[in-house]
């Protein structure tokens, strides 16, 4: 940058010619409106670039800013009846968040164990440690992990291995004698599955879940 | 054949008056370099090179047929493997490609780190070596999960896991690397968008950046103990033995980096003739929980290190380690940019690399066999051995069938078959009493979970009766000293005949 670009702008001609040959003024009165108006260009650039970037980084943030809580939603895993007393078994739902080209990763399994009556204990798949799916075991009464060897008793609490916790478990309720629990994201450590009490439009919105497809229950294990 | 050759001679000319670029190009390819550097120690940064241009070639061959949509991708794959002539060997290639090309990064970077090649003025130039190390990473990491099967979408489930556990942004983070709630189709686009578009591209940049700077700075001249690197000599030094040794990099020195890249390209080609494509495992099809997932070759280690933290410990390792590990490598070359070069003179260096090299071996052996996994099937496909059922009693060989059916062996093993996850019970009784077996059984502990609940009084008690006859060979039981003391007066008991 010369000493001239600096001057004040209105400075600039008196200095100049009194500096630079005859011949040169226009020039140079030329040469440091251009470089104002490149400078204002830049700054034009910039703006135009701010504005650009609002929709870009929306676009681009958008699922890390959306609410977890609006992901979340009732899904009916079928009559109490698929449910004896003192097992528990495999389950699978179709997660109501979902595309069309999802294919088989929109289907989710969990582990439903009913403990008693109406009294339930609906797992995720997910350990608590890294996400592997946990196996059941109902002879030793122990979730196993095949990935770090994480265990989990019945009720989900941790037994040994490196998970901090216990399993992750879902909201559950009964709702005209069919089990229904609240599901729709991928329970972490960031989430902890079991959400805070749920929203009353969210509560509202169960009677649309009924209307779902039975979902398959596959590979029961007693 | 004149004409022809004056014909060609006419065309380049045509070519050169417009671009420019062949004069400068030759330049470059015969500036002189020390002639100490033509060595075959100098050949790993062309090698890795030549493969990231087979991984660009070989990638936009797989896009042409890959559809990469969660729905479609596994299939896809299947679909190149076996209906599209030679798709199984390009998958093939871009899959060893991958591991050659994760492994010669590595090479080359411990090989210009023992030579100080990282030293002034080069410091910028390992710099963003290092941002290409982790760009090869995560091109590998993104690449199995475009191998959309059961590994990879536990992978990511492993991965969301990890980020999950960043304090407070963890929960937007999953989001942005998903895509949405779960591993889904917005998570495979995103992962092939990485993979495809902005890690090639910043990768392909960089290595514009890594190859401009060892041009202008000349490759490091071979390191001489007792020359140390002066940041005012330097230059001035490395100038007059250029001109004194120099000889021209092409043909004289890079004969033997073409040489080599040929090797390494024949070997990726023969890995992949023999051993095949890398799956894909099962379809990704999270209610199949039958799967024992496991990361790629290049990320067994982090596999087993995740493994062996303690819980507490897990997640400040997790930040904080690579963050370190990471920091110290940029910071290398600013801290330590003069003085010896030479390894024999840097003994810290050597011992680093060398224990680097025997953790990273050591973890991804154990990677590869995952002793702390339970063996899911051991309990109904490893039979106890016939001699340790041998003039039992019928309490004991019911413990034995207890052992079975409540899947110890998933964790224990015996006669060499089982899971490895807790200690072997070939010779449990040698070391452990009757009392001592009841109450690690009940109870648990020491990373065994206790097994009150899942076993009846009858069923502990043949058990503990099966195990106490377990000691090896005929070693002598385990005895309670207190217990000895109190009844010294007693003969002991003949132990009951062990196996």
């Amino acid at each position: 940058m010369t000493p001239n670009e600096q001057t004040p702008n209105d400075q600039v001609t008196t200095t100049e010619s009194a500096t630079t040959p005859a011949s040169a003024p226009d020039k140079s009165a030329g040469h440091s409106r251009r470089v104002f108006l490149f400078k204002l260009s830049l700054l034009v650039n910039g703006a135009v670039g701010a504005v650009l970037a609002v929709p870009i980084l929306g676009y681009l943030l958008g699922p890390a800013l959306k609410k977890s809580s609006s992901d979340n939603s009732w899904i009916n895993l079928g009559p109490l009846n698929d449910f004896p007393e003192g097992e528990t078994r495999l389950v699978n739902f179709r997660n109501p968040v979902t595309t069309s080209w999802d294919g088989q990763t929109g289907d989710i399994p969990c582990w439903v164990r009913r403990v008693s009556g109406n009294t339930f204990q609906v797992f995720a798949i997910n350990c608590a440690h890294l996400g592997c799916p946990v196996r059941w075991f109902a002879q030793s009464k122990l979730f196993m992990c095949p990935c770090h060897g994480g265990a989990y008793y019945e009720d989900g609490s941790r037994a040994s291995g490196p998970p901090e916790r216990g399993l992750f478990e879902y909201e559950y309720k009964i709702v005209s004698g069919s089990l229904v629990i609240s599901a729709g994201k991928m329970p972490t450590l960031a989430n902890q599955a079991k959400s805070e009490s749920p929203l009353i439009q969210l509560e509202g919105t169960s009677a649309a879940t009924e209307t779902l497809p039975k979902p398959r229950c596959s590979s029961c294990q007693s | 054949m004149p004409e022809l050759k004056r014909r060609s001679i006419e065309v380049y000319n045509w070519f050169e008056q417009r671009l420019g670029l062949g004069g400068p190009v030759i330049e470059m390819a015969e500036h002189e370099v020390p002639s100490n550097t033509a060595s075959w120690w100098y050949v790993f940064g062309s090698a890795a090179t030549v493969i990231l241009v087979l991984q660009v070639m070989t990638g936009i061959l797989l896009a042409l047929v890959y559809a990469p949509t969660a729905g479609h991708a596994w299939n896809s794959l299947e679909f190149l493997d076996h209906n599209v002539k030679l798709g199984w060997f390009l998958r093939a290639m871009h899959g060893w490609g991958s591991d050659f090309m994760v492994a010669i990064v590595l090479i080359h970077m411990a090989q210009v780190f023992l030579f100080g090649a990282y030293k002034f003025p080069r410091e910028l130039t390992w710099i963003i070596g290092v941002f290409l190390l982790l760009l090869t990473l995560g091109m590998a990491f993104t690449g199995q999960v475009l191998r959309f099967d059961q590994d990879a979408y536990w992978g990511l489930g492993i991965g969301a896991s990890i980020v999950s556990r960043i304090p407070w942004i963890g929960g937007p983070l999953v989001n942005l690397m998903l895509g949405g709630p779960i591993i889904a189709g917005p998570t495979l686009s995103r992962f092939f968008t990485l993979h495809v578009f902005v890690i090639p591209g910043i990768l392909l940049a960089m290595v514009g950046l890594h190859i401009w700077m060892v041009l202008r700075l000349g490759i490091n001249d071979w390191p001489m103990p007792g020359r140390l690197v002066n940041k005012k000599t330097y230059v001035r030094e490395y100038h007059q033995l250029t001109e004194k040794s120099g000889i021209p990099f092409v043909p004289d020195a890079a004969w033997k980096d073409s040489l080599f890249a040929a090797a390494i390209m024949l070997a990726v080609m023969a890995c992949a003739l023999w051993f095949g494509p890398f799956g894909p495992t099962g379809q990704p099809d999270p209610t199949i929980i039958q799967t024992a997932p496991k990361p790629d070759f290049a990320f067994l280690w982090i596999y087993a290190v995740l493994a062996y933290l303690p819980p507490s410990l897990e997640t400040p390792v997790l930040f904080i380690a690579p963050v370190l590990g990471i920091g110290a490598m940029l910071l290398l070359p600013l801290v330590s940019a003069e003085g010896e070069k030479h390894w024999s003179r840097r003994p810290v260096a050597v011992l680093m690399v060398a224990v680097i090299a025997v953790i990273l071996g050591a973890f991804t052996r154990l990677g590869m066999y995952t002793p702390w996994s339970p063996v899911m099937n051991a309990w109904t496909s490893d039979p106890v051995p016939t001699a340790y059922l041998k003039d039992r009693t019928p309490l004991e060989r019911e413990g034995a069938l207890v052992l079975q059916n409540k899947q110890c062996r998933n964790c224990h093993s015996i006669g060499g078959a089982g899971g490895m996850r807790g200690p072997a019970l070939d010779s449990v009784a040698s070391h452990m009493t009757e009392d001592q077996i009841i109450r690690q059984v009940l109870q648990g502990g020491g990373n065994m979970p206790a097994y009150g609940n899942a076993l009846s009084p009858s069923e502990t008690t043949a058990l503990v009766r099966f195990l106490t006859t377990l000691r090896g060979n005929d070693l002598a039981p385990a005895v309670d000293a207190s217990q000895r003391l109190t009844s010294s007066s007693e003969p002991p008991a003949a132990p009951a005949k062990g196996h």
